[in-house]
């Protein structure tokens, strides 16, 4: 594992505040979906840990939400500008309890992840299910995208300005074999009081490193202290010891 | 390479490059990314007797040029470091560490060393009386003379491994402390540790740390820790290791002519996991550019 060189393919806006970016360089340390890499942009000092989207050969997608000055100058990277990246970090999701109808909740920024997750449950045989949850209509994006692969999606906005109106919790199908959720900590937990099976969660949390040196990202679990970034981002809904 | 090497109270050590405490784990996450053997030695995670979460999350905040922490000294207590971590470290790591070291007492102090005393693996014991995210602990030793001191008898009584005493930037007067620690028995200085600082997010209004202040580490204390290391090297006869900042080759020339022994080298391992292995590599190429032969020289 290094620090390695990627070269931005292409940027673009997929709503006023989230943007598309492929980059392409060594994509060989991700392994699995639900693992992040970490980028260096120049102007900060940290750098800043965004999930994997997608992964094809040396192609890889990110999809962030401009919320600081971090993501405000990822914002500003122009095709063929390079980035250094440490890539594979963080467990992943666990494929193998999925059985044959997973189900897939995601929350805004937290949904392209989940991508990745849906494309290689699918590759492995199984009918994946999605419900993609977002603020309001305009925040609506990859709707198509999880189509295109072949699951069958529900769309929830906060405002009912399109699909179900309410949360992701407000549009749980039946009988999931297992569940995977990426989003916001109040709708993660929704979410594990509203899926009756067992499931994997990722969670999200100011790093320092990224790859398990500063303990900056520490959280308690049933099963002991876990660093967000090494033995998460995913953990098992059964281990989650939510803070009060 | 002869001439990077350098003595550390009384062991010598392969080069003076040494990875700061909280910034390098208990070595082994760093052997993922190069062969730490090429280390003279490292510092590893603040340890205390008991185990410790630490503080809650967000622990982390970006700043110009630097960062904030407020970990709270995690760590699994002095016994499973013993039992757990120091074992998984031999696998990857051959030499002696500096073996870092906090508490609440100058008893708590004292016991942790005894127990590290006995062990192989440890060659130094790096006193932190300068943590600035735990109450009444760390930090509170390393404000006064008298406080300093007494935490460096204590230990001083426990162990014959040299004893480095870590300080804190947050005093009026660094060199009194520094001064105090000599006289109580110890065999070398570490400083600075981090600057007390906080950020506050201009949306929610709130501190960006849960704990609201934070140590400050990243290039933008070089200065204050340069200025640091040449009052205390001036003031004792003990050797000091320098750190605050370092990032590069010149940074480490810039700090032991300041008066440093050796430098630890802290943030930048978190932005650039190779940061030490980079910089061991470029030394020698910039001591030629600069006309210096050997490390030693420069603080002879």
């Amino acid at each position: 594992m290094k620090p390695t060189a990627f070269t931005v393919i292409s940027q673009r806006s997929l709503t006023p505040t989230i943007r598309k970016l492929v980059l392409r360089g060594d994509t060989r340390d991700i392994e699995r979906p639900g693992q992040f890499v970490n980028l260096k942009i120049d102007g900060c000092y940290l750098r800043r840990p965004l999930s994997v989207c997608d992964k094809e050969n040396d192609f890889l997608t990110l999809i962030y939400r401009i919320v600081g000055t971090g993501t405000e100058r990822l914002s500003r990277y122009l095709p063929g500008e390079r980035l250094d990246l440490l890539t594979g970090l963080g467990n992943g999701y666990d494929l193998s309890p999925a059985g044959d109808r997973p189900l897939l909740l995601g929350g805004g920024v937290g949904i392209p992840p989940l991508y990745f997750l849906a494309k290689e449950l699918i590759r492995a045989g199984a009918q994946v299910s999605c419900v993609l949850g977002f603020a309001d209509r305009g925040d609506l994006f990859y709707e198509t995208e999880f189509r295109d692969l072949g699951c069958s999606v529900t769309v929830t906005t906060v405002d009912g300005s399109y699909g179900i109106p309410g949360f992701v919790t407000d549009a749980i199908p039946a009988n999931p074999t297992y569940f995977y959720a990426c989003g916001p900590e109040p709708m993660l937990r929704a979410v594990c009081r509203a899926v009756p099976c067992s499931g994997q969660l990722s969670f999200e949390e100011r790093m320092g490193c990224g790859f398990g040196a500063c303990m900056g990202c520490s959280c308690r679990t049933l099963t002991g202290n876990k660093r967000i970034c090494r033995e998460g981002p995913v953990l098992r809904k059964e281990e989650i010891l939510w803070n009060d | 390479m002869e001439r990077l090497k350098v003595n550390l109270c009384g062991i010598p050590i392969d080069n003076p490059v040494i990875p700061a405490s909280g910034t390098f784990g208990y070595g082994y996450e760093f052997a993922r990314f190069y062969d730490i053997n090429l280390l003279g030695t490292f510092s590893c995670k603040g340890t205390t007797l008991e185990p410790r979460f630490g503080n809650p999350t967000p622990r982390i905040a970006e700043c110009p040029d630097g960062m904030l922490n407020s970990v709270g000294l995690q760590n699994p207590g002095v016994r499973a470091v013993v039992e757990e971590e120091l074992p998984r470290l031999r696998q990857v790591f051959r030499k002696p560490i500096i073996a870092n070291v906090s508490g609440f007492s100058p008893e708590e102090y004292a016991e942790t060393c005894a127990i590290l005393d006995r062990e192989e693996q440890v060659g130094w014991l790096e006193i932190n009386i300068s943590c600035p995210n735990v109450q009444g602990g760390g930090h509170a030793f390393g404000t006064t003379p008298e406080a300093a001191a007494s935490v460096t008898k204590a230990v001083r009584k426990r162990t014959t491994k040299p004893i480095l005493v870590k300080l804190t930037p947050n005093v009026t007067d660094i060199v009194s402390v520094a001064q105090a620690c000599e006289e109580a028995g110890a065999d070398g200085l570490s400083l600075i540790n981090t600057l007390l600082g906080m950020r506050i997010d201009l949306r929610t209004r709130r501190p960006v740390l849960a704990n609201t202040f934070g140590g400050l580490s990243g290039p933008a204390v070089l200065p204050v820790a340069l200025r640091c290391v040449y009052q205390v090297s001036r003031a004792v006869r003990i050797p000091v290791i320098g750190m605050g900042g370092i990032s590069s080759a010149e940074d480490v020339l810039e700090m032991m002519m300041a008066g440093a022994s050796a430098v630890q080298i802290g943030a930048a391992n978190l932005v650039n996991p190779l940061a030490c292995k980079e910089i061991l590599e470029q030394l020698p190429s910039v001591m030629d550019r600069l006309g210096i032969q050997s490390l030693y020289e420069l603080h002879s």
